[in-house]
């Protein structure tokens, strides 16, 4: 089954990253996947994104027209690319900045408060993971344990083993609370 | 071993090359390639060979062509601005018979044009790879996965043949990321061939000679022929999906063939039969891949990101102007299924234009 996410933000928030962990957490979970960037005047203050499919078949084009997941950390990347949503797809907000604001009726909306739950997690800089643990819970599109060893591998690889326990606190955070 | 990796398509063609014994790395950066050098700035010194940055293109090759005829496998990479720049380089690997792997990764636009994906260099890496009846093989990987592959098997042809091969890619092809099993590392011998380059040894140096042969034009032209008639009759290489019952067969190479095949799998499935030649050799251009396709065939439709649709004349030749020929060419914007199937429709009900 193709699943098709696009990760959009403003550029620093760590978004190119989410995707390419949405992305280990794909392949170590032993599926299909492609992760493609969008580069170029977007890189600063605009918005920044990647899109992501997984599939347990080849996957054809690695862009997507229309998407099963959004996952929003900034307004304008809502204004840009809710529209894209299919109907009953899903928007993760992150509604640490962005607040009272009017969805399509058709789509599930799940309001992350990502920067209190990744200061409660004690990863002040885990708002991303957080998500990615909402994310999951939510669609129920890959395991928390192969989430959970991909993520841990992914920094692990990168020499960032140190923070490995509180990457899996703000993933398990955001994977209980939703 | 056989590893599994997560890497960007650039990255995964750097790493392929140095699995296959690649120590010599001689060009400069440019988008959407420059991930290529990145990598080597790190890796290629892990694995002891010598990765350099060039005051440019033309050098990049020139410095190449001496490392390759030292023995060594090569790599130079660039895309559109950069490789034009390679021309006069290819014509001398050519010309001399030195084998070296090029890669262009396509951007868009003619002159600096912009950094977006684009496939509008067919033309120019596919016919006009030098001056002097100068020839190059030319790859087209459609995954991250047939980026390590198809460099890997480009040493090896580059060898075979003495003589270039390039690796055409596009910006998406290049950045995109995919899961790959990477091949175990190779050894290189740099002193395999007998027409390597030995100082104060004997050998048959006399005969590379700045592209002037040791031989007669007449003895040299025969060489040359029956090489390139080897190569053509030997190196096709193409991906059929469902050809032999469809109405319609798209040909396309990368990204485009990605969309195309999806497209074939949406038509299917509404009982259009679609169906694709995915060139995996831009040249040889895959001629044998057209035999299968059925008398009842109503057209070829060529699916391109370019202006011109450069892949038409070879796709007339390959089918002896014997079916019509139609078009999409995108541009600047990858392909769309949707699109490519009801172009396949009015193809199927006559209301098409053909190129």
């Amino acid at each position: 089954m193709l699943k098709e996410i696009i990760c959009a933000g403003f550029g620093g928030q760590g978004i190119i990253t989410t995707g390419i962990l949405i992305s280990h957490c794909a392949f170590e979970t032993g599926n299909q996947f492609t992760w493609y960037p969008s580069y170029g005047a977007e890189m600063r203050g605009g918005t920044a994104n990647c899109t992501i499919k997984i599939s347990d078949e080849e996957i054809a084009s690695p862009l997507a027209k229309e998407i099963d997941i959004l996952v929003a950390m900034s307004a304008p990347a809502i204004d840009k690319f809710e529209a894209n949503l299919r109907p009953g797809g899903y928007l993760f907000v992150n509604s640490s900045l962005v607040t009272d604001r009017k969805y399509r009726d058709d789509i599930n909306v799940v309001e992350v408060n990502t920067t209190a739950l990744a200061e409660e997690a004690k990863n002040p800089k885990g708002a991303n993971i957080v998500m990615i643990g909402a994310l999951i819970k939510r669609t129920g599109i890959m395991t928390f344990e192969g989430c959970s060893d991909a993520i841990e591998k992914y920094f692990t690889e990168h020499g960032k083993a140190k923070f490995n326990d509180a990457n899996q606190a703000a993933l398990k955070i955001g994977y209980e609370r939703f | 071993m056989a590893e599994r990796a997560i890497m960007k398509g650039n990255e995964a063609l750097a790493e392929a090359a140095l699995r296959a014994g690649c120590r010599f790395f001689s060009g400069y950066p440019i988008t959407p390639q420059t991930e290529v050098l990145e990598y080597l700035s790190w890796r290629m010194y892990e694995v002891r060979g010598h990765m350099i940055q060039t005051e440019d293109e033309l050098t990049g090759l020139h410095m190449l062509l001496g490392a390759s005829l030292g023995g060594n496998r090569v790599l130079s990479t660039s895309s559109g601005p950069g490789f034009a720049l390679f021309h006069e380089g290819m014509s001398y690997l050519c010309g001399c018979e030195i084998p070296a792997v090029l890669v262009d990764v396509q951007r868009l636009g003619a002159a600096c044009g912009g950094i977006g994906v684009s496939q509008g260099d067919y033309e120019e890496v596919v016919h006009g790879g030098g001056n002097g009846d100068s020839q190059c093989i030319v790859l087209t990987p459609a995954s991250v996965q047939e980026e390590v592959d198809l460099v890997q098997e480009a040493y090896d042809l580059a060898e075979k043949y003495r003589n270039p091969v390039i690796v055409m890619t596009d910006a998406i092809i290049g950045q995109m990321m995919e899961g790959v099993t990477l091949p175990d590392f190779k050894e290189h011998d740099i002193n395999k061939y007998d027409w390597v380059y030995r100082p104060l040894k004997t050998n048959e140096m006399g005969k590379i000679n700045a592209g002037w042969p040791g031989r007669s034009w007449t003895e040299q032209a025969k060489h040359l022929r029956e090489k390139f008639a080897s190569m053509q009759q030997n190196e096709q290489r193409w991906e059929n999906v469902q050809v032999s019952d469809a109405d319609v067969v798209c040909v396309a190479y990368g990204i485009s063939s990605r969309v195309c095949k999806e497209a074939v799998k949406k038509a299917r499935a509404k009982g259009v039969k679609l169906g694709l030649i995915r060139l995996v050799t831009a040249w040889p251009f895959p001629e044998k891949a057209f035999a299968e396709i059925s008398k009842e065939c109503k057209g070829i439709l060529v699916v391109e990101m370019s202006i011109k649709g450069q892949t038409v004349p070879d796709v007339k030749l390959a089918t002896k102007c014997g079916l019509s020929v139609y078009g999409y060419f995108s541009v600047d914007i990858v392909p769309d299924a949707d699109i490519v199937v009801e172009i396949a429709e009015d193809i199927i009900a006559g209301t098409a234009q053909e190129v």
